[in-house]
């Protein structure tokens, strides 16, 4: 009588085979893979910090702030539909933009942790913005290089938009870090709290680096030097003082909004965000 | 048979579009008809946006689809081109003086950011770097309120001779 399987001692190999779809993946899936990756990370940082700076519409400190703001979340949720657009075709499972912006959950959003990062006061939403920009300009430049058509298109666009994102914020940081005693203080407060959230835009994975050596588009890590002339140059002229070297969330450990670890905040966004299609799904109007 | 009309005949029909948020130019005037042409007998319409995030893109499209249906069109095709990337210097001319006539002020080519903040990093704070005439009274004596006004592609002044405020149409 021929025995029942052992269902008790798992086949380690086996399951290991069928899990790396039998061997290594070959090497256009892994590019395949790091690229959607990519796409969702710079796809998933417009959309997160367009959520958060729309959040103002109503309450910013004077009209043309409000429409500033307002104008900018714009900008970004385009510049989202058109990453996430392309993510979805390189996904190649028929996800849309918004399929990929209302269904997902938490842990499959690979936005930094700074763009989810509170409001708090209008100086410390400035400053955010600022040393996103600074980067999100650098991170298009390297991107309008790329040799694949779909994502150079794209930075080009959106870095035309991008850089007048800079040339605000950067005049706001000035402006509101060299004006009075109040101001100059709050701008400090917000510097050296965010402070501990840049490192993670410059910290290379393994799908940066399988990016870079396949020459799709370069590491994060090569975009510093430039970002930290930026910021330098801004800081100086707004009076405002670097941290210098503090720690970094995101880059050690299993942490870091790149992989979808993310802080308790992102889940209150997405609450808002995806409210309607999680009642009403395919609702459309 | 039917005869399909030429290329001339359609580039004619988009000059007569106007632009959603800014009627007084049309969709040729701002320059995001990119082609014009005839794939066997369907009108292939292709279409620039202006920002990645402008809510008027849908409008546009629908607005061209309307217009050339009604002049009889029925196998259309509109496609998106994203490159190159619009630029406001693909404005016409008359364009501009419709722009200008409106309250708005025109772009000054040449001068779109671009990123780099070091050369202007010093003219930045408070005040514009460029000289913008007032579309109202003229006067060159100008400030920037704010790099954003009420569309992601205008920005908000005010002439301090005549004191009023207007939208500057900015270089992109």
């Amino acid at each position: 009588m021929p025995s029942l399987p052992d269902v008790m001692t798992p086949e380690v190999e086996k399951l290991a085979a069928a899990q790396a779809g039998q061997g290594a993946p070959a090497p256009q899936d892994q590019t395949r893979d790091a690229l959607f990756e990519w796409l969702l990370r710079t796809g998933d940082n417009a959309l997160i910090l367009g959520h958060r700076v729309s959040e103002w519409c109503g309450h910013a400190p004077a009209l043309e702030e409000d429409i500033a703001l307002a104008n900018q979340a714009l900008d970004l949720i385009g510049q989202c539909q058109l990453w996430l657009g392309l993510a979805g075709e390189v996904e190649g499972r028929g996800r849309s933009a918004d399929t990929l912006a209302y269904l997902r959950d938490a842990g499959a959003f690979r936005n930094l942790l700074l763009v989810e990062r509170p409001n708090g006061d209008f100086g410390h939403t400035l400053m955010r913005q600022f040393l996103f920009d600074a980067f999100h300009i650098e991170l298009l430049d390297a991107a309008a290089a790329s040799p694949d058509a779909r994502i150079a298109e794209i930075a080009a666009k959106a870095k035309k938009e991008v850089a007048y994102h800079l040339e605000r914020s950067a005049d706001l940081v000035i402006r509101l870090g060299d004006g009075t005693a109040e101001s100059h203080d709050r701008m400090q407060k917000a510097l050296d709290a965010l402070w501990s959230y840049t490192g993670e835009m410059f910290h290379d994975d393994a799908h940066d680096r399988a990016l870079a050596e396949a020459g799709v588009i370069a590491a994060p890590s090569t975009l510093r030097a430039a970002w930290d002339r930026t910021v330098g140059q801004v800081m100086a002229e707004a009076t405002l003082r670097l941290p210098g070297d503090v720690w970094q969330h995101g880059l050690t450990g299993a942490g870091g909004g790149k992989r979808g670890v993310h802080s308790e905040h992102l889940g209150y966004i997405l609450a808002e965000m995806q409210f309607l299609q999680r009642a009403y799904p395919g609702a459309t109007w | 048979m039917q005869v399909l009309p030429d290329t001339a005949q359609v580039w004619d029909w988009l000059a007569q579009v106007p632009d959603p948020e800014i009627p007084v130019i049309s969709l040729t005037d701002l320059g995001i008809i990119r082609d014009v042409a005839w794939q066997g007998d369907t009108l292939v319409v292709t279409v620039t946006p202006t920002y990645s995030g402008c809510p008027a893109t849908t409008v546009i499209n629908l607005d061209i689809e309307a217009a050339l249906r009604a002049h009889g069109i029925e196998k259309l095709e509109l496609k998106r081109q994203l490159s190159p990337p619009w630029t406001t210097d693909w404005i016409t001319p008359e364009g501009r003086e419709k722009l200008r006539a409106y309250g708005i002020a025109p772009p000054v080519d040449g001068t779109a950011a671009d990123g780099r903040l070091a050369g202007r990093i010093s003219r930045l704070a408070g005040r514009s770097n460029l000289v913008i005439a007032c579309p109202r009274c003229g006067s060159n004596a100008t400030e920037k309120v704010s790099q954003f006004g009420s569309t992601p592609c205008k920005a908000s002044y005010r002439c301090t001779d005549c004191l009023e405020p207007f939208d500057y149409f900015k270089c992109i």
